[in-house]
């Protein structure tokens, strides 16, 4: 049955369901319970933001929470996923990739192959990305480009609730390791999420918005900015097709290249900073694969070059907004 | 004459061929890799063998270890097949990772091989989460993380004390103390006057045994691996042990002192130790150890003719097994 839920509720529910469903589902991350050692509640947070609310109760034995230490936990997340756990392992934000990063992008990634198809590492890395929380540098970038360029692992950010349910109950149990990446302004945002688990497979992009002038590529928040730019635009008689990409690795390209061969136009909208983004990787793939059908040259839609300021007047300048997005279609079409 | 030994005459024999074995591997490998047999680098185990076979020989293929890029003795000694190994290290499509990991990433999961490592100090966090699966899944496995003194200095293998004697987790820290962190001593890189003293930093014994002794190392990591067993958590081992070879093949090791590596090699031969202590105890006889000798030596010299006849991988090879599916 289908009823609403947010983003956060909806994560809740696949770690939920999915520890239910096999007890060698763990969940390990800084505070995921709360208050380990100290005198007051148990539970006392369920996250940083409460995503894991309530789950410590129902699974005491597969909660657990670490020091700050996220080399280590994620270490050892990765060499738990080869001894017979499918842990998934919260990394509170993604800025702190750099912390722990040698052991996702030279252990969990590389195992398969230097160990010549004999491992499987079924280890799901959580955490938090992008801008618009006032967090400044270290707690407000989207680094999809980084994970996404290291073969091994797939990488996962969601645009709404739904997706995110379905698609963290894929990667839990998925057999291989997954980055999957939550942006932390999505948390409230709320659509229809039936109760049974389901999941969904990863590399097939959801084409969110039909229309036949131009085609908008994106992920995550930006999902939702393009969509609001396609109100507007179709106000002025322009039809925009917004390809959700969903997974980032693998990646839809076949989606993509069918929209682009009827819309002729193509804007690619990456909150990630612009140099070797998903949006240039994607940008490359239709001018390559598609470029007889392009009628226009191909728009890129990103923050500058520039780490994400704090200042609101700034941070508000720097993430691509639904204006940029429809002013980059319009351009399109002038050409 | 009785047996002064805590093993009986059957693993002491195995002991030794486990331990001469690995010694044959790594002299072979001077050899060939100093012809230019061997693609790539390679860093030798050779002289410091009492150590992994002295722990290894506690083990069962449910118990782990995670191993460095000195890594070849301790693949021996857990059991991973040694013809896949020369064959692995030849780059041959018959070696143990199909010849995709190389001499740096030798593993095999099903003998509790969770891999050679590239990157120093990285199997501390590996262990710790392997240790953890034992814990959970209710097993009594054990995790086993080996690192130099060089990686002693890692943050993730302080990280990984820490999570250990919190966790209580079954793992023990061997400190493979050869004096060299590469080119660097231990007198300059290493801050405190002993390792165990960093155990006990966290909490959790610490024991500093002669890592050229095999008795020494076979004796104390039985003791602290039963424990770990019953529950009793981590544990630290410091084995003070001889590298015979440079950091890596081709290393002119002019950083030791003169006559170092020869002095080593007479007085400090962790082989050389065992034989004379067994056969003065009347335990084991020249005969039988030359026997292994040979044995190991046929080993080896097969080893290495099926790894120069085998297959090379090919452009199919080239992408497979990236990912379970993708």
């Amino acid at each position: 049955m289908a009823r609403t839920l947010s983003m956060k509720d909806a994560i809740n529910e696949a770690l939920d369901q999915e520890m239910s469903r096999d007890p060698t589902v763990i969940m390990m991350g800084e505070d995921i319970v709360g208050g380990a050692g100290a005198d007051g509640e148990d539970d006392a947070w369920g996250g940083v933001l409460g995503v894991s609310k309530g789950l410590f109760a129902k699974y005491p034995n597969q909660m657990i929470d670490t020091p700050l230490s996220e080399s280590a936990y994620v270490g050892a997340a990765v060499g738990a996923a080869t001894c017979g756990l499918r842990p998934v392992a919260e990394l509170m934000f993604i800025d702190f990739l750099g912390v722990c990063f040698d052991q996702i992008f030279n252990q969990a990634a590389k195992f398969r192959y230097m160990f010549g198809g004999k491992a499987e590492t079924p280890v799901v890395i959580r955490a938090m990305c992008g801008g618009g929380f006032r967090a400044a540098a270290q707690h407000s970038q989207m680094l999809t480009p980084i994970v996404t360029h290291v073969p091994g692992l797939k990488v996962v950010c969601p645009s709404n609730a739904y997706d995110t349910k379905g698609l963290l109950t894929q990667a839990i149990r998925d057999n291989d390791p997954v980055i999957f990446l939550e942006h932390k302004n999505l948390y409230a945002s709320e659509c229809d999420v039936p109760e049974e688990p389901y999941a969904i497979p990863f590399g097939e992009a959801n084409v969110v918005r039909e229309g036949g002038d131009v085609t908008i590529v994106t992920y995550g928040l930006m999902v939702q900015y393009s969509l609001e730019a396609a109100d507007m635009l179709k106000k002025e008689g322009i039809e925009v097709e917004v390809v959700d990409l969903r997974t980032l690795s693998p990646i839809d390209m076949d989606t993509v290249i069918e929209s682009v061969e009827e819309t002729g136009r193509l804007v690619c909208v990456d909150e990630a900073s612009p140099r070797c983004s998903i949006a240039t990787d994607v940008s490359a793939c239709v001018a390559r694969d598609a470029f007889k059908s392009l009628k226009a040259p191909i728009e890129m839609v990103t923050p500058p070059h520039s780490p994400v300021p704090f200042s609101p007047a700034l941070e508000d300048l720097y993430i691509p907004s639904p204006d940029q997005i429809a002013a980059a279609v319009r351009k399109t079409m002038e050409a | 004459m009785s047996n002064p030994f805590p093993l009986d005459k059957g693993k002491l024999l195995h002991a030794y061929r486990q331990m001469k074995t690995i010694r044959e591997f790594e002299e072979r490998l001077h050899v060939d890799f100093g012809r230019g047999d061997i693609p790539g680098f390679v860093h030798l185990y050779a002289g410091e063998e009492a150590s992994g076979v002295g722990i290894m020989m506690h083990l069962e293929d449910h118990d782990r270890i995670a191993s460095t890029h000195r890594g070849h003795g301790h693949c021996i000694a857990k059991g991973v097949d040694v013809k896949g190994m020369m064959a692995e290290i030849y780059g041959k499509s018959t070696g143990s990772c199909a010849g995709k990991g190389g001499s740096m990433h030798i593993a095999d999961l099903s003998k509790g091989m969770m891999g050679a490592n590239g990157i120093l100090g990285a199997g501390a966090p590996l262990i710790c989460g392997a240790a953890l699966a034992a814990q959970k899944l209710g097993h009594d496995g054990v995790g086993i993380t080996f690192f130099g003194d060089g990686a002693s200095n890692q943050g993730t293998v302080l990280e990984s004390m820490n999570l250990a004697a919190i966790w209580n987790l079954p793992v023990l820290f061997v400190v493979e103390n050869n004096g060299y962190a590469e080119a660097t001593s231990v007198d300059y890189a290493v801050a405190s006057d002993s390792f165990v003293d960093r155990a006990a930093g966290f909490g959790m014994p610490g024991i500093t045994v002669d890592g050229t002794d095999f008795f020494a190392v076979y004796e104390a990591a039985g003791e602290i691996i039963k424990r770990a067993r019953e529950g009793a958590g981590p544990t630290l081992l410091e084995c003070k042990m001889i590298r015979f070879f440079g950091h890596f093949e081709g290393d002119a090791q002019t950083y030791r002192a003169p006559g170092e590596n020869t002095e080593n090699r007479k007085n400090r031969d962790c082989l050389k130790i065992f034989r004379t202590k067994v056969t003065e105890a009347g335990v084991l006889s020249e005969k039988e150890l030359n026997t292994i000798d040979d044995e190991v030596m046929i080993l080896i010299d097969e080893a290495v003719e099926e790894a120069q006849a085998a297959p090379l991988p090919t452009l199919e090879d080239l992408t497979k097994d990236v990912y379970v599916s993708y």
